[in-house]
């Protein structure tokens, strides 16, 4: 299956899977310390600090790598949690109908209603600020888009003549969900997937940036645009290297979840004649 | 030659050069297929054909599906569909070769010489227009008419082809119409610009057979009158030989013989030609109805929710263990929902259902294990029947161990025999549906269904998205296994020529109502209600000139 991949979704899986060993190797790519000062403020890009220093005199290549870590493994966990809970309930929904659905639609519905960075922003601020909170509210609010993707595919998938065999059987629910409808609810889910996971790296990011994510001393890239983004005035390029960081993971994820969706949706070969 | 050509009142005479019309010399056709494990390479679908087809001539195209029957009709306009192109040959249209054309000289051709019938007229129409605009645009866009000229030949065309209020249909909206009137609009859009050519593909195969002689004989008479000469696709041959002066008979892209109507369908050479003529040639013995039978249906009115319509209507019928009742009738007379009332899909609103001497639970969820067990259900379309991510030895697995707890090597065992029972075979197992053909996806439908050992199978127009041969290897089948299981079937179709061949009863359906009922000889005998005799008069037989006699008595 990997015969004819195209230029651009080797582009985006050569950078994808460095930006994740990166994360996974962390300590022992940096070459310094995560909060270890070791020069001036800002020092400009040289042979002993790659890419310089920080607003405290840290070294920013170190920082971005346990920051890859930090931003990363927040991000899939946080997307693992909204495909868990996303669809099972949305498959779930979809197969018993009535008023179930009905609840559960709307309720998904309320909270896709509120602006997700400011509902964010009100439970963060609520809620103790620690590592669990933060996933869990980021992957609860992200489900709300992965249930109605699950729903909308396995409401179609759920009329199909394959599931209601399986209903005439006298097949319980469990079956049908995870062994008649899953399987080809998957493929649009798994593209899904990519798309999602880029968007909980913006939103850490953004919540980072307005103080409410990973807290100091702790490094991820959207806290380190917000420490570093006063040198921008005086011409110090430290806040654009994590967010460059953020701009390129995005695009290469993008790319390799397009390709997917691409091979999973091509029906007849899309080519039109002359 | 068939009898009706060189009619009198040929509206277009020989314009143009003197030769042929449409000339195709050696046309080859392929096709660049891009597989998941190998290089793109290129595949030929159609080799090697040629034909001549004169002005106001008909050539019926005639193959099973993947013959390139279709591939052909649309080359004749130099186009290809899926990135199919012409590879070798020559594409003459009056003399000129289009098979190399350019998008501009094609425009030219496409729609003023040549225009296209397709299978599905509810597809080929934009929803959002009126008829008669999308009737005469191809016209004003070649500038071949002024408007006023153009609507005035869309209408004149509605009256040939007899479609009731021709003044004023334009003006409704593709939805407003029914099937078979939206066919007849489409064959007007064909013949608006005055092409010299026509391609029908397939026009009729999507409608009921009352519908389908109307359309049949309107199709007919707008060729003779026009003096179009057309190209006319099928897989039916007793269809086809009712239109056509010539056919050609075609399988896997290659001519396999071409003869006028009569030759074809009276001394056919080809063994293939022989056996599409002979299709249906199965002989069944009907039996007698059993003193007490298997299922008996009672009264059955059924509703479905949120309407008031009764979709049936007091529906009554009876079937005997081991024996075949067909449940006949056109699309909406109720037979399938009589289908979801038995399989307890549609709780009935009144009426009770009796299977085995026990009164069966109108509703799914009340029914036990066992009672879902002796009564399995084969679709009509076996590729969405069948979960296209499940192979096929979970397909044919699933019900031994959901109903008999049959598990590991046992399970494997009785999936192998299953599969020697519908003729395929154990290498099959490991096959998802995609894999399979269309015939071999409804046995393993058909084998699913067995697994259970069922006592009742009611099988949902199982063989009419199947091409004539592989649905006649399909019944075979059935009344073999009917012979060693004594199942029964209730055998719901629109197709007579399948009832005959299998049925021991009948119940003729129309409009939610059982308008005969009987065994299967006593409902073809006559005398016959009007509707039976409509709906046996409307199944076009395998002889040249049937359509004409059947104008002629109706009408038409």
């Amino acid at each position: 299956m990997f015969s004819r991949i195209p230029i651009s979704a080797i582009i985006g899986l050569t950078i994808t899977s460095l930006f994740l060993l990166t994360a996974a190797f962390a300590p022992w790519l940096a070459p310094y310390g995560l909060a270890e000062t070791v020069g001036g403020v800002w020092e400009p890009m040289s042979s002993q600090f790659w890419l310089g220093t920080d607003n405290l005199g840290r070294d920013l290549l170190s920082r971005m790598i346990y920051g890859a870590r930090t931003t990363i493994f927040i991000a899939l966990l946080a997307t693992a949690i909204s495909f868990l809970v996303g669809s099972i309930l949305g498959l779930t929904a979809a197969v018993i109908g009535g008023w179930l659905d009905a609840l559960l639609s709307r309720f998904v519905d309320l909270l896709m209603s509120i602006p997700t960075l400011i509902f964010a922003l009100v439970v963060l601020s609520v809620l103790p600020a620690n590592l669990l909170t933060l996933i869990l509210v980021m992957g609860i609010l992200d489900a709300t888009r992965v249930y109605r993707l699950a729903r909308a595919v396995a409401v179609d998938i759920n009329v199909m003549e394959y599931v209601e065999a399986a209903r005439l059987r006298g097949e319980g629910r469990v079956w049908i969900v995870f062994r008649e409808i899953l399987p080809n609810a998957l493929t649009p889910l798994i593209a899904e997937l990519g798309l999602r996971f880029i968007f909980q790296v913006l939103f850490l990011s953004a919540l980072s940036f307005l103080g409410l994510g990973i807290q100091p001393p702790d490094a991820d890239w959207g806290g380190m645009v917000k420490e570093n983004k006063d040198g921008i005035i005086f011409g110090i390029p430290a806040a654009l290297i994590p967010a460059a960081a953020i701009s390129i993971l995005a695009i290469s994820v993008n790319l390799v979840a397009d390709w997917i969706l691409n091979r999973t949706t091509d029906l007849k070969g899309g080519r039109s004649g002359q | 030659m068939a009898s009706n050509t060189n009619s009198t009142d040929v509206s277009k005479g020989a314009t143009g050069t003197a030769g042929p019309l449409l000339h195709i010399r050696n046309l080859q056709l392929s096709a660049t297929v891009y597989p998941d494990d190998a290089k793109p390479h290129t595949v030929t679908i159609v080799d090697d054909v040629s034909f001549t087809l004169a002005r106001g001539q008909v050539l019926g195209l005639i193959g099973e599906s993947g013959a390139g029957k279709s591939t052909i009709g649309l080359a004749a306009m130099a186009y290809g569909r899926g990135g199919v192109h012409i590879s070798g040959g020559e594409v003459l249209l009056d003399g000129v070769d289009i098979s190399g054309a350019s998008r501009r000289e094609l425009r030219k051709v496409r729609g003023r010489q040549v225009c296209y019938v397709s299978q599905s007229a509810a597809a080929g129409f934009n929803p959002a227009h009126r008829l008669i605009d999308q009737v005469v645009e191809s016209t004003l866009l070649n500038r071949t008419a002024t408007a006023k000229e153009a609507r005035a030949r869309a209408i004149a065309l509605f009256d040939t082809l007899g479609l009731p209020n021709p003044q004023n249909i334009g003006n409704r909206y593709p939805h407003q119409v029914s099937g078979g009137q939206l066919q007849r609009v489409m064959t007007a859009m064909a013949l608006c610009s005055e092409p010299d050519l026509i391609v029908f593909d397939e026009p009729t195969t999507a409608l009921d057979v009352t519908t389908q002689i109307e359309v049949l004989a309107a199709i007919k008479r707008a060729i003779r009158k026009t003096g179009v000469a057309a190209l006319y696709i099928s897989h039916d041959l007793a269809v086809v030989a009712q239109v056509s002066d010539e056919i050609m008979v075609l399988k896997n892209g290659k001519t396999v013989e071409h003869e006028d109507t009569r030759s074809i369908i009276e001394t056919p050479k080809e063994t293939y030609t022989q056996d599409l003529v002979n299709v249906r040639s199965i002989e069944h013995q009907e039996k007698p109805p059993a003193d007490t039978p298997l299922l008996k249906v009672d009264g059955i009115t059924a509703i479905y929710p949120g309407t008031d319509v009764a979709v049936l209507s007091d529906v009554s019928i009876e079937l005997s263990a081991g024996q075949t009742l067909a449940v006949v009738g056109e699309s909406g007379s109720g037979k399938s929902t009589l289908a979801r009332v038995i399989t307890g899909l549609l709780p009935p609103a009144k009426g009770s259902l009796t299977f085995n001497g026990q009164a069966l639970p109108p509703e799914l969820k009340q029914r036990s294990r066992e009672e879902l067990r002796e009564l399995q259900m084969i679709y009509q379309m076996a590729d969405v029947a069948m979960n296209p991510r499940h192979t096929v030895s979970t397909i044919i697995g699933r019900p031994l161990t959901y109903y008999f707890n049959i598990r590991g090597r046992e399970r494997k065992q009785r999936v192998a025999e299953l599969l020697d029972a519908i003729e395929m075979g154990e290498g099959f197992a490991d096959r998802y549906p995609a894999e399979l053909s269309g015939g071999q996806k409804q046995r393993v439908c058909i084998a699913r269904a067995l697994a259970a050992k069922p006592s009742l199978i009611i099988c949902d127009e199982v063989t009419s998205a199947l091409d004539p041969l592989v649905a006649d290897g399909i019944l075979k089948l059935l009344l073999e296994l009917q012979s060693r299981e004594n199942v029964a079937y209730l055998f719901i179709t629109h197709d007579l020529a399948t009832v005959k061949a299998i049925a021991d009863s009948i119940a003729v359906m129309h409009r939610g109502k059982r308008v005969r009922y009987g065994v299967k000889s006593d409902v073809l005998t006559p005398p016959f209600d009007d509707y039976t005799q409509l709906l046996l008069s409307s199944v076009p037989q395998m002889k040249a000139g049937w359509l004409d006699q059947a104008i002629v008595e109706r009408g038409l």
